[in-house]
């Protein structure tokens, strides 16, 4: 399916006869450059010229980094702080990729499995290297399970349940962001008027949902291999 | 012509079948979890965290569903083929 109107198409089309990949793939790469030149435009903005009393655009900014880093405390607990750049990272990336999707003649890079792939591989591999560098060697206890004559067992669990993460991650993103997409689509083909637009609405709601289930279950992830096993 | 028909029941009949469960599923945690918040207001934040995670989890559920009924749709494997035993019908 290639998206009817987006307004980067000229850059999109040249780099798909670049790189010979799909029409998808090569508008998902287009918007995610997008999206990196917006959110480093806006962190520009924000933290360009900070005074004491914050007002307009750093005073918004304040807002969302100080709501993200309360619900970082308050699932991970105060030592999940030094995770914040990563999972506020993420958390907006995805947020703002998500939310773009819904303005006519753009397209959601998070539609696209690749970015969220890579998005979830991110997260994989930041828990086991967060794991190795706070347990050293006895990490691999996380993977023996409690009782110790059923370890052998509990280990190909453990490797088959670490290994659904990502691709569950990746799934669920992708599934929710393109299924709005082409139920957009459908809708849109069959009434043009008005019909699409609680769906729209519905997508909002998608979207930051979405971002929130992505940023709790990366946190929860690595406080899991932040604590103790038992 | 009838491999065509059979992807698309198919994949109606998946789509239908996976949401079922994750209905179901999905209604018995908002339940419980609108009946906690009735009893303890006071712990409304900490319920609906955990039945976020809870919900996100069931969703994967329906979504594996579409993902596989989005393949036999748009990405079938099969459909080079059924194509080309069909162009051999055809002759």
């Amino acid at each position: 399916m290639v998206h009817p109107l987006l307004f980067l198409q000229f850059i999109s089309s040249k780099l798909q006869a670049l790189l010979h990949i799909g029409g998808e793939a090569a508008n998902a790469i287009v918007y995610t450059w997008l999206v990196i030149i917006l959110l480093f435009a806006l962190s520009k903005l924000a933290t360009g010229s900070m005074k004491m009393v914050p007002s307009g655009i750093q005073n918004f900014m304040e807002v969302v980094i100080d709501g993200v880093e309360n619900m970082v405390v308050e699932t991970m607990g105060p030592h999940g702080r030094s995770y914040f750049p990563l999972i506020a990272t993420l958390a907006i990336f995805i947020l703002v990729s998500n939310l773009i999707g819904l303005i006519p003649g753009f397209y959601p890079p998070t539609a696209n499995i690749n970015t969220t792939a890579a998005c979830a591989v991110i997260v994989f591999l930041s828990t086991h290297i967060v794991g190795l560098k706070q347990h050293g060697f006895h990490y691999l206890k996380h993977f023996l399970g409690p009782i110790w004559w059923l370890a052998p067992v509990m280990f190909f669990i453990e490797v088959i349940g670490h290994l659904s993460r990502p691709v569950s991650l990746t799934l669920r993103l992708f599934g929710n962001m393109n299924g709005h997409e082409l139920v957009l689509m459908i809708f849109f083909g069959l009434a043009p008027f008005l019909v699409p637009l609680p769906m729209m609405l519905m997508g909002v709601l998608v979207s930051f949902i979405q971002a929130f289930v992505f940023m709790l279950l990366a946190m929860i992830y690595i406080h899991g291999s932040l604590e103790e096993a038992h | 012509m009838s491999f065509f028909s059979m992807c698309i029941l198919a994949a109606g009949i998946g789509m239908a079948l996976g949401t079922i469960g994750t209905g179901l599923g999905q209604g018995f945690a908002v339940s419980r979890a609108v009946e906690g918040v009735s009893r303890n207001p006071g712990a409304s934040g900490k319920i609906l965290t955990t039945m976020m995670i809870g919900l996100a989890m069931i969703e994967s559920l329906a979504i594996y569903a579409l993902v596989v009924s989005l393949i036999i749709l748009y990405a079938n494997p099969y459909k080079d083929i059924a194509v080309k035993a069909l162009e051999t019908v055809a002759k």
